[in-house]
């Protein structure tokens, strides 16, 4: 019960609140500062790769789809292949680290996740990561402002202001993000990581910027010949990823959250 | 124009308030090493992982700022209610929730990953946050505070008492609802998904910064050897009776409504039955040692009457708060989250990594120091304030109380 009263609540209180942020910014400047503020804090993450022409902006919408029938058991590639990718395969265990604790306490950006319907006994195996939400509940509640959304709907964090106060991991509800809990000796320089700083899933934002138009872990699913994710723009009729959800139906995890998540799922 | 009140400073023996300082000292440095410790090795030394996200040091924190909004209610019931009999009260009152509230506010800054940001989180704002307006709350209930302490201590500013303690009284049940908001803004929880949080925020901190004040009332008033009549104690034990039993009664509310509605059950199931230590600090800790046995003790003909007796029933509601502060903020986030209904999850990333099951939790010892750290804090603050500043009334007799209550 409570939760269709939420779902009530929820339009309402967003709605509140922007106008309350609105308010506070001073009237109109709100959302052009906001929009600003996310251009300037995404540039860092552009250091090395060669500058986008123009800034970042709302003609797209960067997303996924997963056809979880293609998804196949045991495969890992995408995983493997985002561990590259963001130099997550670069943590270490800290020295005297309980072995169970760690498995729990690095970062991870995408998961396989394996399941069983309790009725029919079917399994069901995709991949997890961000589901970069249209209105994420991490960027709602972060104080700083360091959890934000860019113009082409990547969820990120701006690692010079975020806190780690940890509230965005309490609110996502995908336990997508995680917390850095370690010193890092070693890093990618496209992929800054610092102790006591939460990161989660980028979209491999920095190969959009570069002028790529795929992800790492799409690249791998294709390349094992699975073609179970599909990467592209939401906005463009035309794109991959539309393509491939107009021809089966799909669905969001949480669906009742109505967060308008930008990564899709047929077969769940 | 009612009995005038003296107020002295605490006038305990110099070798046993320097010793208090001492070993007051010692315990926050100890758990400022702790805190040290944890910020230079990182997260990974506590029990904490990426589903656990918030432990112990949480505990404590949400604990003792919940406590300090309702230690200030002792002062309003005097000047916004109207009743004298609590008048004497108000200093210590303001005091305390002062005191509770930057304990509570440290042991949150010092768990943060980056405490050296904190520039950061007080310049960059995001408005939609009710953290960003959290932190508005309690330094403007700080700074409330205050001015209502002025307010009672200079005759220039005893005409503004009523509204200042009316704003502060305001503010303060803003402030609860504010801290009971972090956890029901957070949508893809079972456990925050309920209404009846806020409201059981407001009656926790009722109780919890009552108990508070009373053991620091009753304490430091022994110490000097100042008289604290049965009728005053009588009052405030009552009113501490009333609060634990409607702590209660939210608690059975909250339950009500999370198996009414029939998607919160697994939750329910698992907090009430088989959750564990969460099962048993819940049945255990927040209803029987911060509920049941203190009421008992109130309501128990002979036992009431007993000071002792009054002050384990407080201690008892302190650490049963704690537990409920425990299940609260730790067991809704060692249950699973609940993404894929209808369905079992049989694995979730790499062996090791915790979904679709109960994460598990140990709480470290630099948690519990840092936490414990924070208490000291307020117990410090509380200890020097009285010490220097007329905080105490002289007696709060008998006689006395009658004397304030007598209209002229
Ligand atoms: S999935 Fe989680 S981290 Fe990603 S945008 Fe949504 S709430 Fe934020
Ligand atoms: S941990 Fe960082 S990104 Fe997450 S809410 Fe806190 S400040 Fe924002």
């Amino acid at each position: 019960m409570s939760r269709e009263v939420d779902r009530e609540l929820n339009p309402q209180r967003r709605r509140f609140l922007g106008a309350a942020a609105g308010a506070v910014a001073g009237g109109a400047g709100g959302v052009g500062a906001a929009a600003i503020g996310a251009l300037t804090a995404a540039s860092p993450e552009r250091a090395d790769a060669a500058p986008r022409t123009e800034p970042v902006s709302d003609r797209h919408r960067w997303g996924m789809f997963v056809d979880t029938a293609k998804c196949a058991d045991g495969c890992t590639a995408c995983v493997d292949a985002c561990d590259q990718e963001n130099g997550l395969n670069l943590q270490a265990k800290p020295l005297g680290d309980d072995k169970a604790k760690w498995q729990n306490q690095r970062a991870v950006w995408i998961r396989k996740v394996k399941l069983q319907d309790k009725t029919s006994g079917h399994v069901t195996n995709l991949p997890l990561m961000c589901q970069h939400c249209e209105h994420p509940p991490c960027v709602d509640v972060c104080p700083t402002g360091a959890s934000f959304k860019r113009a082409d709907g990547i969820v990120m964090v701006d690692r010079h202001t975020c806190i780690g106060c940890r509230y965005c991991m309490m609110a996502c509800p995908y336990k997508a993000r995680s917390f850095i809990h370690e010193e890092v000796d070693q890093k990618l320089t496209r992929a800054p990581r610092g102790m006591g700083c939460v990161e989660s899933c980028n979209l491999c934002a920095h190969r959009l910027d570069n002028g790529q138009t795929s992800t790492a872990c799409a690249d791998a699913c294709a390349a094992e010949g699975h073609h179970a994710i599909v990467f592209g723009d939401l906005k463009d009729p035309n794109s991959p990823v539309r393509q491939a959800m107009a021809k089966q139906p799909s669905r969001q995890i949480r669906e009742d959250l109505e967060l308008n998540t930008g990564v899709r799922y047929a077969g769940v | 124009m009612s009995k005038r009140i003296v107020y002295r400073e605490w006038l305990i023996q110099p070798e046993r308030y320097w010793g208090l300082l001492a070993m007051l000292a010692a315990v926050i440095a100890i758990g400022g090493a702790a805190a040290l410790y944890m910020e230079h090795e990182g997260h990974w030394v506590t029990g904490m992982t990426n589903s656990v996200v918030w432990g112990l040091p949480h505990v404590f924190a949400v604990f003792l700022i919940v406590a300090a909004s309702g230690a200030l209610n002792v002062a309003s019931i005097g000047t916004v209610f109207n009743q004298p009999a609590y008048k004497p009260l108000a200093r210590l009152s303001g005091l305390l929730a002062a005191a509770l509230l930057v304990g509570g506010l440290l042991v949150l800054v010092l768990d943060l990953g980056r405490p050296d940001r904190l520039l950061v989180a007080m310049t960059t704002y995001n408005f939609s946050s009710i953290f960003a307006w959290n932190i508005f709350l309690y330094t403007g209930f700080l700074a409330i505070t205050i001015g209502y302490l002025w307010t009672m201590a200079e005759r220039k500013g005893n005409h503004l008492q009523r509204p200042v303690g009316t704003f502060a009284f305001l503010w303060r049940l803003a402030l609860t609802t504010g801290t009971g908001s972090i956890f029901g803004f957070l949508v893809g929880r079972s456990a925050y998904d309920t209404a009846v949080l806020a409201p059981m925020f407001v009656v926790m901190s009722f109780a919890y910064g009552l108990a508070a004040y009373m053991l620091v009332l009753m304490t430091s008033f022994e110490w000097d050897g100042r008289p604290i009549g049965g009728k005053i104690l009588k009052r405030l034990k009552n009113l501490l009776g009333l609060f634990v039993g409607a702590v209660l009664y939210f608690t059975l509310i909250y339950h009500l409504t999370n198996l009414y509605g029939a998607k919160n059950t697994d939750f329910e199931s698992f907090l009430l039955i088989e959750g564990g230590i969460y099962t048993l600090m819940f049945w255990g800790g927040w209803v029987l040692v911060g509920g049941l046995l203190p009421l008992g003790i109130i309501y128990h003909p002979r036992l009431s009457q007993d000071r002792n007796w009054i002050a384990a029933a407080c201690a008892l509601v302190i650490v049963g708060g704690l537990a409920a502060m425990y299940v609260i903020i730790i067991g809704s986030q060692a249950f699973p989250l609940e993404m894929f209904p209808g369905k079992t999850v049989l694995s979730f990333g790499a062996p090791g990594d915790v979904g679709g099951a109960v994460a598990p939790y140990t709480p470290s010892l630099p948690e519990l120091l840092l936490g414990i750290g924070g208490v000291a804090v307020a117990m410090l603050i509380v200890s020097v304030g009285i010490r220097v500043l007329q905080f105490m009334p002289e007696s709060l007799s008998d006689k006395e109380i009658d004397g304030l209550a007598e209209p002229v």
